[in-house]
């Protein structure tokens, strides 16, 4: 149990997505000027993460690593060169289909979302976590809090940094630094400030 | 080259810069420029998946079906970005295993998608290359001044080499470690806007 503790606070705070791998950057940069958008996409990216870590894990486990499909009857295979293709076609599936599954059954989460889940596809943050999952090799359980957590950690982020833009209205900035400028250095700031977490052990 | 082609090609690097005014690609600018050699390991990859990715989705632009115009696009780019990966796999394996997942991720680099859907799809295959190309260029030009200030001022040398002697080892340069750390990619990057908008001041945003 303490060792999913650890993972989930290390894929939180140690190891953010956003803020420590630069990952969904553009995303993050663009949505972030009001903290209910941001809140909105945060949501989408938890839920769509949860989901296609753990399902990319079993794609990994099943059927590309070395020898994964022994349970066919074939050995000594090794088709990991084709993961890439397979990790974003599998999200990309997994977002269309999670759309209209909400869009039948929950309309009033699909109409805060709708605009949200077809940017998440080409979201790195998405795509990173797969990634990261088969570089450390994670078991189906671990993957599952990973993927939630980095997903959390993403939104964490997200929707901090949305809060600090709202207040920047009032300041006075430069104008060569106003908008995108700004948000590098918020940004910047705010990556020194999750560093503090780094080397903490639970 | 006629007029035209000439736009196309030079626009992207310094008005219409993909990194500086689009926000795109901003993922992967951040994360390899701690060291000058993965940088330009990385422009390269870019750089031929771009082209590569334009010059295909062009030629096949009236083929394809609108609905499934980004599943056709994302197959094509994630298929050179397989090939550039196994490339780097076998022949510079030490590259491959620093840039780790980030060789993966140009796959959802926005540069590369919102190109072949913004450009190619509408353009003849010897513009979409050019404009490629260009673009690839605008993002390694901003990716190689912010790796080389990542490296020079965080560690004292430039592709290995010892630029600036360090304290530990007799010199007088005393490395800012910020500098290799994530944050400094921001401010760098920070910076790099804010001298291109006071440059180029039609590219600052308006006060909302």
């Amino acid at each position: 149990m303490e060792h999913y503790l650890s993972l989930f606070m290390k894929a939180v705070f140690v190891e953010n997505m956003a803020l420590a791998f630069f990952l969904g950057m553009c995303t993050f940069l663009a949505v972030s000027k009001k903290v209910d958008t941001a809140l909105g996409l945060g949501i989408a990216v938890i839920v769509v993460q949860t989901i296609t870590v753990p399902a990319n894990n079993l794609v990994y486990q099943y059927l590309l690593k070395e020898d994964a499909l022994a349970w066919a009857g074939l050995s000594g295979t090794d088709l990991t060169f084709i993961g890439l293709i397979c990790y974003i076609g599998l999200i990309a599936a997994i977002v269309q289909v999670l759309e209209m599954v909400l869009d039948r059954y929950i309309p009033a989460l699909y109409n805060s979302l709708g605009i949200f889940l077809p940017l998440i596809t080409v979201n790195c943050a998405i795509l990173g976590g797969s990634l990261f999952m088969v570089e450390r090799d994670y078991s189906f359980s671990e993957s599952v809090i990973f993927g939630f957590g980095s997903g959390a950690g993403w939104a964490l982020a997200l929707v901090a940094l949305a809060g600090i833009r709202e207040k920047m209205k009032y300041a006075d900035v430069p104008p060569g630094l106003r908008g995108l400028g700004i948000t590098f250095m918020i940004a910047g700031l705010m990556a020194m400030a999750f560093m503090a977490f780094s080397g903490i052990q639970l | 080259m006629s007029p035209k082609a000439k736009d196309v090609l030079l626009d992207p690097i310094f008005n219409k810069n993909p990194i500086g005014l689009q926000i795109l690609g901003i993922c992967s600018a951040l994360a390899v420029t701690s060291k000058l050699e993965t940088v330009l390991v990385m422009c390269l990859a870019v750089i031929f998946v771009i082209c590569g990715s334009n010059v295909s989705v062009s030629l096949i632009r009236r083929q394809v079906p609108s609905s499934i115009r980004i599943i056709v696009q994302i197959t094509i780019i994630a298929t050179l970005v397989i090939i550039v990966d196994q490339f780097l796999k076998a022949y510079a394996f030490s590259i491959s295993k620093q840039l780790s997942v980030f060789v993966g991720l140009i796959i959802t680099n926005c540069i590369v998608l919102g190109r072949a859907e913004g450009f190619a799809m509408k353009n003849p295959p010897d513009l979409s290359f050019l404009d490629g190309l260009g673009n690839g260029l605008g993002y390694s030009l901003v990716l190689i001044l912010v790796g080389f200030c990542r490296e020079l001022f965080g560690a004292g040398k430039l592709l290995g080499i010892t630029i600036l002697p360090n304290v530990s080892d007799g010199g007088w340069y005393l490395p800012n470690g910020l500098m290799l750390l994530p944050p400094s990619a921001f401010f760098i990057i920070g910076l790099l806007i804010w001298l291109l908008r006071s440059w180029k001041t039609d590219q600052v945003e308006k006060e909302n």
